[in-house]
């Protein structure tokens, strides 16, 4: 270890070494370690005002996760079924959109990685990019201009007479699912190019040599190959829509809620930060584990989604 | 099952570029044919055009007497071996090997048990369970060759198979490869540069060069009566004397070369010389002699050159004059020392009918 260390400073000079050392601990520490250990603490305390922070009344309490599940004493309720069923919902949705994510992005993968030539190839990943360079705030508001009941989808859909009066795209979840489908495609995309673009066109071609039909191509080589690819997609495509706050926060119906907006009010609202963190430890938790659960079932290893 | 192969005026262009050119070849039912011809030769477009990946511009592809327009590669009665394998390298070598079965839908308790068959035809048996990243080169290559062959073709394809291998195992496959088709009894068409591989697996060659088929034949064919300048260059060794024809006698020629009058047989392809065409003499290094008491019908006055050892041969190099190149004669090596030292004037003779008279026309890359 000693050896490592003074082979790392020797090879890049001191003054880097120490830029390089001192620049990623302070990521770590500050950005990464400190923030989730400051949450987890207060997701652990009592909810208390700022100025009794650190006295005796700022003790230890489990009360804000068993609010979570129970709510509160005065509820008639035996459980918390508004925030519970919010919870459920915004996951499932999660879940929901990750899928048609992975739905919509291989297709669009495999055919910039094998089928579309140079310049298309470099054109197309230019119309996928360049809408992300306007604010994720204006995209959703897009959206909503988009699936209003004058937007430009209703009065199509009105103008070639599929529908007699405009639907609501936005009470119904349409314009909330699409939004967030949208969000995060291009990192669905990528991994999944990434792991289709480094497959042998010859093992296509072997695989169809022996007889296979296109569809067990892809099911048999392609897929497989790319798992690790659509895992990495997947893993992102979740975590972010799980914890989404733009989007459902203007697509949502009035009576969709959605789990982070609920973190949002307990922090911006309601005051109660111990609440909130202790919330925002259970999504993350929640998350992490069905994710780790999943790769399990698919018997993909982390080293493999971080390549 | 086994079929023949009929390439009918196959044309292959890619816009102005044409890959192949009027291409007329029948390769029989079971016989082991190979396309000889530098890279970018147009040989695996053709290849490609038999199996299916690419159809031609022109012509027709017949496989056993029917017409393969519009059919694709996974319902043509051939197999394709890639020069890569193309191995799924995610499947186990016995998955691998069935995958073909598994396509058709067969069971698998019977694709076991027809991937253990093969696996004991190409001498790994009870390998199948390993992953393919475990195998030797060598042993690679024989399941990619039992993949191709458990999906029963009636053409199996290669399309050089052996060029990732080393000099000792190329050589050993060679012979597998050859022993393999007899056992099965397909037809083989094997695609390589290599004319070390063409010349002793297959029952016929076609040399090939900038999408022409420059000559069809068997291999002793090939190198004792090449058609064009091309063939006689790129096959083995050849010496090469330019000239113009002065005579034209039966089926002998008379070419005035820088060297002299060389008198030699011409060649019989499709275009014949005939008094004052350029022509180019060709002379294996095997067929020259160091002329002394000997009567030769060619005499030319050479200085040696270098003179090296090659264990059972000797090559000596000559410089000729009125010749930019070196002339090159190879002797067995018969126990005697040579006689002659470096510097030394000789005379090289040779017959008439070791030397081959062609059209001037183009000649393989050094």
């Amino acid at each position: 270890m000693g050896r490592y260390w003074q082979e790392f400073f020797l090879r890049n000079g001191t003054a880097l070494a120490l830029y390089l050392l001192i620049s990623v601990a302070c990521w770590m520490l500050l950005m990464i370690i400190l923030p989730q250990i400051f949450m987890l603490d207060f997701s652990f305390r009592t909810n208390v005002p700022p100025p009794l922070w650190g006295t005796e009344a700022h003790g230890y309490t489990l009360e804000h996760y068993q609010y979570m599940v129970y709510g509160s004493a005065q509820s008639t309720d035996s459980y918390n079924f508004v925030d519970l069923s919010v919870f459920g919902r915004t996951i499932l949705t999660a879940i929901f959109v990750t899928l048609i994510d992975v739905a919509l992005c291989y297709p669009v993968a495999y055919y910039l990685a094998h089928v579309a030539s140079g310049g298309w190839a470099r054109l197309m990943v230019m119309a996928l990019i360049v809408p992300f360079w306007v604010n994720e705030l204006l995209r959703a508001f897009a959206f909503k201009i988009m699936f209003g009941s004058t937007g430009i989808i209703n009065n199509f859909l009105v103008a070639i007479g599929i529908l007699d009066q405009p639907f609501d795209f936005i009470r119904n979840g349409v314009a909330l699912y699409s939004g967030l489908s949208y969000a995060y495609i291009l990192l669905m995309i990528f991994p999944i190019y990434n792991a289709v673009e480094s497959l042998d066109k010859n093992q296509i071609e072997a695989a169809r040599d022996l007889g296979c039909p296109w569809w067990r191509i892809h099911w048999r080589v392609v897929i497989p190959h790319a798992k690790p690819g659509i895992t990495s997609g997947c893993t992102m495509v979740f975590m972010l829509t799980a914890g989404a706050l733009a989007a459902p926060q203007i697509l949502g119906g009035p009576s969709s809620l959605w789990f982070t907006q609920i973190i949002y009010q307990a922090f911006n609202q309601a005051g109660n930060w111990a609440r909130g963190s202790a919330y925002a430890i259970i999504l993350l938790s929640t998350s992490i584990i069905f994710v780790l659960c999943m790769m399990k079932i698919f018997k993909v290893k982390l080293g493999e989604i971080a390549r | 099952m086994s079929a023949d192969v009929q390439l009918d005026q196959v044309w292959i262009r890619f816009g102005d570029f044409v890959a192949a050119r009027d291409v007329n070849i029948h390769i029989q039912e079971g016989e082991f044919f190979s396309f000889l011809g530098p890279s970018g030769c147009g040989k695996t477009t053709l290849l490609r055009a038999v199996s299916g990946f690419s159809e031609p511009s022109e012509g027709r592809v017949l496989i056993g007497g029917r017409d393969m327009a519009g059919i694709g590669p996974n319902k043509r009665p051939t197999a394709l071996i890639f020069q890569n394998l193309a191995l799924f390298p995610l499947m186990t070598v016995w998955e691998n090997i069935a995958f073909s079965l598994e396509v058709k839908g067969v069971g698998t308790k019977e694709r076991r048990k027809k991937a253990e068959e093969l696996l004991e035809l190409i001498a790994l048996p009870g390998q199948g369970e390993k992953m393919v990243s475990e195998l030797s080169g060598g042993q690679k290559q024989r399941v990619a060759i039992a993949r191709a062959l458990a999906a029963e073709p009636d053409v199996l394809l290669l399309d050089e198979p052996l060029s990732a291998l080393d000099l000792k195992l190329r050589q050993h496959m060679r012979t597998e490869l050859r022993a393999i088709q007899q056992r099965v009894g397909i037809t083989f068409i094997y695609i390589t540069h290599d004319q070390g591989e063409a010349l002793t697996m297959s029952d016929h060659v076609a040399v090939m060069s900038q999408g022409i088929i420059q000559q069809v034949g068997d291999g002793n064919t090939i190198y004792d009566q090449p058609e064009t300048a091309f063939v006689a260059s790129f096959v083995g060794e050849n010496n090469l004397f330019k000239g113009k024809v002065s005579e034209i006698s039966g089926d002998y020629a008379l070419v005035d070369t820088s060297a002299g009058n060389i008198r030699a047989r011409t060649s019989k392809g499709e275009e014949r010389l005939s008094a004052g065409d350029e022509a180019y003499v060709f002379i294996r290094p095997e067929s020259l002699k160091i002329a002394n008491a000997s009567k030769f019908d060619n005499r030319i006055g050479a200085n040696i050159k270098q003179q090296e050892f090659e264990g059972s041969f000797w090559q000596v190099f000559f410089d000729v004059e009125g010749s930019d190149r070196d002339v090159k004669l190879s002797t067995v090596n018969d126990g005697s020392t040579l006689i002659h030292k470096v510097g030394d004037r000789v005379d090289l003779g040779f017959s008439a009918d070791m030397a081959i008279a062609t059209p001037a026309g183009e000649l393989a890359a050094e």
